[in-house]
């Protein structure tokens, strides 16, 4: 088990989550195949299978965040090798606008990813798991429901005259 | 006493807007006033608050409510129509869904404050003095409501009945949920009183297979009146806004702004307008969505212009320092840099 409060100390014992929408024809059947090979990598992921990144209503992402999710990864078929021709096209474009959005709303862009992997690689699977939990332990936790937690006014040191 | 059933009309957190809408539906007022008691209406009529204390739970048969609820007033106030009504209806996109007042959102109070009493270039405040909760005078102490870091929308602070989207509400709309109250036919609890279907669906424009190669603001180009303005390249909200409008904005060369909402289904408008608008760019590389997405400044400000505090997400992020979340937003991203390089 790593120790994430060692990278960031707001972690305390607990460890990232990071929500992963991968599609059915490649990411997927690479996380299969890291498993099958018995490749190692962090038990961040919780992974959702989806048919194609381009199903991936960016909802979903948004609503992962709020209900607790560290970061988000979606993963697909590289540009060009979509099941469905263009499907991973749209996921790159709306990824790219959500990013920068969610910016704007104070979520650092690297809470949300985006990568391809194609059936056969197990290992870029593994690796970009390893690569965006490092990124998230730095970043520290999301916890997006304490933002909505109403904080009293500063009490005022006596009263103003 | 008059055998009438009672209404109420309130604002919290609202511009007056709505009040003008309500008038808007010109004669009707008047089968309103014939048809209803009118007990409370702040803006018009001179009920006080003790008034609506005095009166029995539930004996206000409807009120309508618009405005956002920021402060510690607006709230307890929207506790007391609602213990005092047994139809609340969400009157307005402020009481729906924060409006523009949501947009204080993207700040927290610490920034307002600092900005509206010291930082902003027209005020003059040489002594720098801040507004208090408490003030000492010698009849006594004053005190101002409590200023909240978030603004909510009504449904978040109290349940609600129904829902009138708009900024303001049509007219149109207006007389059709009077005349549904007055007549008794009123949908299931929880409905949003209007259309299902999106702006684009009344809008007269032509539509044809979008491409989007760059976007433009209002004021660099004439559009064609007769094309759709999203094809031309000027952000239009209607694809993902609630028809009831009759597309007015898009019908004068100005794109929908989405004042009445997400339609019918949408969690989060913001999200709808993300997924809609990234499907028709024309990109297929980084580098090609990038150089598009530099001429749409502010995305988040056009997709959660009306619709910030009922978001999924509701507001930025607060900073954590020590723990403690009050601190400025935009915690992680230190600044607005549209292309997020740091």
């Amino acid at each position: 088990m790593v120790d994430y409060k060692q990278l960031n100390p707001a972690w305390g014992d607990r460890a990232p989550v990071i929500i992963g929408f991968l599609c059915n024809w490649c990411s997927y059947r690479a996380a299969d195949l890291a498993g099958t090979s018995r490749f190692g990598y962090p038990a961040t992921l919780r992974d959702i299978r989806i048919m194609c990144t381009g199903r991936l209503d960016p909802a979903f992402v948004i609503k992962a965040l709020r209900e607790g999710a560290d970061g988000v990864l979606v993963m697909g078929c590289h540009p060009g090798q979509c099941h469905y021709e263009e499907g991973n096209y749209k996921a790159m474009r709306r990824v790219a606008l959500l990013q920068r959005t969610l910016a704007q709303l104070g979520v650092h862009p690297d809470r949300v990813q985006l990568a391809w992997a194609s059936a056969a690689q197990g290992t870029i699977f593994t690796e970009t798991v390893k690569e965006m939990t490092e990124k998230i332990a730095l970043l520290g936790p999301m916890r997006w429901r304490d933002n909505l937690e109403e904080v009293a006014p500063p009490t005022q040191e006596g009263v103003a005259t | 006493m008059s055998a009438k059933p009672k209404l109420a009309i309130y604002w919290a957190s609202s511009c007056g807007g709505c009040e003008i809408a309500i008038l808007a539906i010109h004669e009707k007022i008047l089968d309103v006033a014939a048809a209803f008691d009118l007990v409370f209406w702040p803006c018009a009529l001179d009920f006080k608050k003790a008034d609506v204390e005095a009166m029995a739970d539930g004996e206000i048969d409807v009120t309508l409510f618009n405005g956002a609820i920021r402060t510690d007033d607006n709230a307890e106030m929207a506790h007391l129509m609602r213990r005092k009504s047994k139809v609340l209806v969400a009157f307005g996109s402020c009481a729906m869904e924060g409006c523009a007042p949501g947009l204080a959102n993207f700040a927290d109070r610490a920034q307002m404050m600092r900005y509206i009493y010291h930082d902003a270039p027209t005020v003059d405040n040489p002594e720098g003095v801040d507004p208090q909760p408490q003030t000492l005078v010698p009849e006594g102490t004053l005190t101002l409501p409590g200023f909240w870091n978030t603004v909510k929308t009504l449904d978040q602070v109290v349940p609600v009945d129904y829902y009138l989207p708009g900024c303001p509400p049509e007219a149109k709309w207006v007389a059709a949920a009077v005349e549904a109250i007055v007549s008794g036919q009123l949908p299931p609890p929880g409905s949003v009183i209007g259309m299902d279907v999106t702006v684009c669906d009344e809008c007269p424009r032509e539509r044809s297979e979008k491409k989007i190669s760059r976007f433009y603001r209002p004021q660099e180009i004439i559009p064609d009146p007769h094309k759709c303005l999203l094809d031309q390249g000027l952000l239009c909200m209607g694809i993902a806004t609630r028809a009831g409008c009759g597309a007015l904005c898009p019908s004068v060369n100005m794109g929908c702004r989405g004042c009445y909402g997400p339609n019918e289904g949408v969690d989060d408008g913001g999200a709808r307008m993300i997924s809609a608008l990234a499907s028709v760019l024309d990109a297929k590389t980084p580098e090609e969505i990038d150089t598009i997405l530099d001429t749409l400044p502010d995305p988040a400000g056009y997709f959660y212009r009306f619709g910030l505090a009922r978001s999924m997400l509701q507001r930025t992020a607060l900073a954590q320092e020590n723990g403690d979340r009050r601190a400025h937003p935009m915690a992680e991203v230190p600044h607005l840099d549209p292309k997020l390089k740091t």
